[in-house]
């Protein structure tokens, strides 16, 4: 026989506690700000910044500071040393090269050091990245470009998913094309071009009264910056990896949004076109309900998803770590925010008249038929 | 009745097809006599699980065209002088462009006319009058500049697939790419120091005249010679002053090959072709008695004195080479020199064992993360849990099969995609069963709620996964070759995981209906 956990539903009063799961966000939200002031800005990985990356196998452990003192003879500029994996075997040497093409003799060259002060621990090295300064631009404008698209598709899909206004989304899209398409050819770049539209957009779907677009955008965000800052705050570099980590996570992050949202106005379309303005329940309530109604396909979907993650994590390995702890913070912070963030928002930009009203108007659909969880 | 037997034998179809593609991916199957009937195509391993070396270089494409300038100088000149116009020697300016003195500026007429009859792809960039003349500054027309980049690409990807194969390498994959870049794959390498060496070394060889009637050490050398740095015996720089017109380059060598003199020091033996063999032989005949410097690249590496006309085609480069380091100059002289120097922008590999030791931690986590969403399913939904871990089954099969039937590429992330769908691929039964249990809930029988359950919530499901499709094809779009994997296997997954839960497991759940009258259902 199944399991009963959750099999009634709940009435959790999630709406209540907004305020504190606010403050929650906001206070992660502003270590991880700090901690990125504090690094003086993100921490890239070899892949944007350029630079060097070794990862090398010792036969048998040997202490930090013997491995770097060992190096210490040649030319490293910027070199840290940071063991990985248990046990002192394996280790990550980051340095920032001194120019294109200087790889050529690296590899001997740390070869010799190393075996001259450890003579009697072989070492071979595993893994070698080079990025030179020109490739790491060319990867963080395309990482750039990357988020920014992935924005865009992604807005015009949630306003015209949400408020089956296609004619508002090719707007926004047209709008926001313009300025970063504009911000590449100024001094501040594609860069702020991004930061530029994703206000625009937040202001867009504001005025344009898209509440559900703007929730699920902001909670959107809310989950990228939360990621990034932790990711900051545990010193994790950012790269290629990481960039593709994220901008799953802002697939997947919205599939519960998207589960939520339409719980909500299916719930909308329930009350009676005509009841009185004293008779119609609160937003919050509604929004309370449909959380609840929605909570336990919430968990399950993410425990699975969380489930694989952290298998990836413990024991996927010492290259694709990063990535997993991506994931599984990203789906922690998705899921929270989809049940505290999400849908409480809905209340600070409109009362329940206005969404009734709304849901009845001509342009949507009717319940069932694009179908509801 | 007749649309469910069509519906489940369309799963089954689609099962068959999906274990006839993926299973050959299994050695144990390809090996059994089963193997030979299945198709060949499999799921390709990435550089990164392979171990290889992946190098993205960038080819000096200016350097190239200023090669061609000069070169069209150099010809200009005699041109000119049959038609009797009179020309200084033509000389790339510090822009990278020709300019070429008239003396006689009442010949300028005549310059321009052969220059359009002639030289059709330079044009003037500027004139300017002087004391010396009027200078015409050339340029290549910008149709040339391009065929002059494209054809020094392409000569670069050919030069360079010639010195990998003399190398052996299995399989490199060698490729131009935009922005005057080339890509080099070198999957299975033991020695990469090596590698970057053969692929990156311009190998342009040239001799020049010692001027040996010039002190080095002074600072102001007389015009028309240069100082070059030389290797010496101890292994330090030094330099020598060369004239800085070269007398011949190697543009005619035939055949190189390391050799060994009697001492047991390995040199690399030279053959010239027939013209370049009459040019050898012409130079030195000129210049017995002085020293002749052979220069590699830019580096002098031998400078001896030549004793004698030196007949038959043959020279060797002698310096101060170990075994491999001449084995691999002989291999790049063979294969011929770059038509512009590279520089290596980006190099990334990973070492064999690190390959396969990726392969099985990620095999690992992605068995446990399996067993840990097929123990939740049917816990927490009994028998429908059992489907939905069976649909999971379904979808691995279909995306291993997809990924060797498009010959697709299996990278690290790639793997973090297949871990990643066994957890979201459940998710649309989860979706669905939550759906079925509400309708329960709200007094529907087992049979309309597994009606209404289903027709509700395959639209959401389809929506929802839409925003990971659309996030998955942008980082395809941008993404470098192993993101590219991972946006492979997860738009597989997830297209995979929406036939297995939408079309499959409602056809199973209505032969189940079916089976009792829609009366029982565990969900």
């Amino acid at each position: 026989m199944a399991f009963t956990l959750l099999k009634k539903t709940t009435n959790i009063d999630f709406v209540g506690v907004r305020r504190y799961a606010y403050a929650l966000s906001l206070f992660i939200l502003l270590l991880g700000a700090l901690s990125v002031v504090w690094h003086g800005g993100l921490l890239y990985g070899v892949d944007f910044a350029g630079g060097v990356m070794v990862q090398v196998q010792f036969e048998r452990d040997v202490p930090d500071q013997q491995v770097k003192s060992a190096l210490a003879d040649i030319d490293l500029p910027g070199l840290t040393v940071q063991r990985i994996g248990d046990g002192g075997r394996d280790y990550m040497l980051r340095f920032s090269a001194a120019a294109e093409g200087a790889t050529e003799n690296l590899r001997a060259n740390m070869n010799s050091a190393l075996s001259q002060r450890l003579p009697d621990n072989p070492v071979t090295i595993q893994r070698l990245e080079m990025v030179g300064p020109k490739v790491g631009s060319d990867l963080r404008n395309m990482a750039v470009e990357a988020l920014f698209y992935s924005v865009l598709l992604i807005t015009v899909y949630i306003s015209g998913r949400f408020e089956y206004s296609w004619f508002a989304a090719g707007i926004l899209a047209a709008v926001l094309w313009a300025v970063v398409f504009a911000a590449g050819y100024t001094p501040v770049g594609r860069m702020w071009g991004v930061a530029v539209a994703m206000v625009i957009t937040v202001i867009m779907t504001w005025r344009l009264r898209l509440n559900f677009a703007l929730g699920a955008i902001v909670s959107l965000l809310h989950d990228v910056f939360l990621t990034l800052g932790l990711l900051t705050l545990l010193n994790r570099e950012i790269d290629l990896n990481i960039i593709a980590a994220l901008l799953t996570l802002v697939g997947y992050s919205l599939n519960d949004t998207i589960i939520v949202f339409d719980r909500i106005r299916e719930n909308l379309r329930n009350i009676p076109v005509k009841t009185a303005a004293a008779d119609m329940p609160s937003m919050g309530s509604i929004i309370n309900k449909s959380v609840n109604q929605t909570l336990s396909r919430t968990l399950l979907t993410s425990a699975t998803t969380l489930a694989a993650c952290l298998s990836l994590y413990l024991l996927g390995g010492s290259v694709i770590h990063d990535f997993a702890l991506t994931i599984l913070l990203g789906v922690l912070i998705g899921t929270y925010s989809s049940i505290f963030v999400a849908s409480p928002i809905l209340l600070a930009f409109g009362d329940v008249g206005q969404y009734h009203r709304s849901q009845q108007a001509e342009s949507y659909e009717k319940p069932g038929e694009h179908g509801v969880v | 009745m007749k649309a469910l037997r069509w519906r489940l034998v369309l799963s089954l179809a689609a099962l068959v097809a999906a274990l006839v593609y993926a299973l050959p991916n299994m050695p144990a199957v390809a090996d059994s006599p089963l193997g030979g009937l299945l198709p060949q195509s499999r799921i390709n391993l990435g550089l990164d699980l392979k171990g290889g070396m992946n190098l993205t270089l960038g080819v000096d494409v200016e350097k190239a065209l200023q090669n061609t300038l000069t070169v069209s100088g150099q010809d200009m000149r005699d041109r000119a002088s049959r038609d009797g116009v009179n020309l200084l020697r033509p000389r790339l300016n510090a822009e990278g462009l020709l300019d070429v003195v008239l003396p006689k500026t009442d010949q300028a007429a005549a310059f321009l006319k052969m220059l359009s009859e002639w030289y059709p792809d330079l044009s003037v960039a500027g004139e300017s009058d002087s004391a010396a003349g009027r200078t015409f500054t050339l340029t290549l027309s910008d149709a040339a500049r391009r065929q002059a980049e494209e054809m020094t690409l392409e000569q670069v990807v050919r030069t360079i697939r010639n010195r990998i194969d003399q190398f052996g390498v299995a399989e490199p994959d060698i490729r131009k790419q935009a922005d005057n870049q080339v890509q080099v794959q070198l999957p299975g390498l033991t020695d990469p120091e090596r590698a970057i060496q053969i692929v990156g070394q311009t190998a342009h060889l040239e001799f020049h005249l010692v001027r040996d009637d010039i002190d080095p050490r002074s600072l102001m050398l007389p015009p028309g010679t240069s100082r070059f740095p030389s290797v010496e015996k101890n292994g330090h720089e030094g330099s020598l002053v060369l004239d800085t017109e070269a007398l011949m380059s190697g543009e005619g060598i035939t055949n190189a090959r390391p050799a060994f003199d009697q001492f047991g020091k390995a040199y690399v033996a030279l053959k010239f072709d027939p013209r370049a063999a009459t040019q050898f032989e012409r130079i030195t005949g000129d210049n017995v008695k002085r020293r002749m410097a052979i220069v590699l690249d830019g580096k002098v590496y031998s400078a001896p004195t030549i004793q004698d006309r030196i007949a038959g085609g043959e020279a060797s480069i002698t310096g101060q080479f170990t075994t491999a380091e001449a084995q691999d100059l002989a291999i790049v002289l063979r294969a011929g020199s770059l038509p512009a120097p590279v520089t290596v922008l980006e190099e990334r590999t990973v070492g064999p064992s690190l390959g396969q030791e990726s392969i099985n931690s990620g095999i690992l986590a992605a068995l446990v993360g399996a067993l840990a969403v097929i123990v939740i399913m049917p816990a927490y939904y009994g028998l429908s849990g059992i489907i939905a871990d069976l649909m999971l089954c379904f979808t691995l099969t279909l995306l291993m099969a997809g990924m060797s039937g498009f010959g697709a590429t299996l990278t690290l992330p790639g793997i973090a995609g297949i871990v990643l769908t066994i957890g979201m691929a459940v998710d649309a039964n989860v979706l669905i069963y939550e759906r079925i249990r509400e309708e329960l809930k709200l007094g529907l029988s087992p049979g309309e709620a597994v009606a209404a359950g289903f027709s509700r919530a395959s639209m959401s499901i389809t929506d929802s996964n839409l925003t990971t499709i659309i996030a998955a094809a942008i980082l395809y779009q941008f993404g470098t070759g192993p993101i590219r994997g991972f946006a492979v296997t997860l738009s597989l997954g997830i297209i995979a995981s929406m036939f297995t839960a939408i079309f499959v497991s409602h056809a199973i759940f209505d032969l189940w209906m079916s089976r009792n009258g829609g009366k029982h259902i565990s969900v």
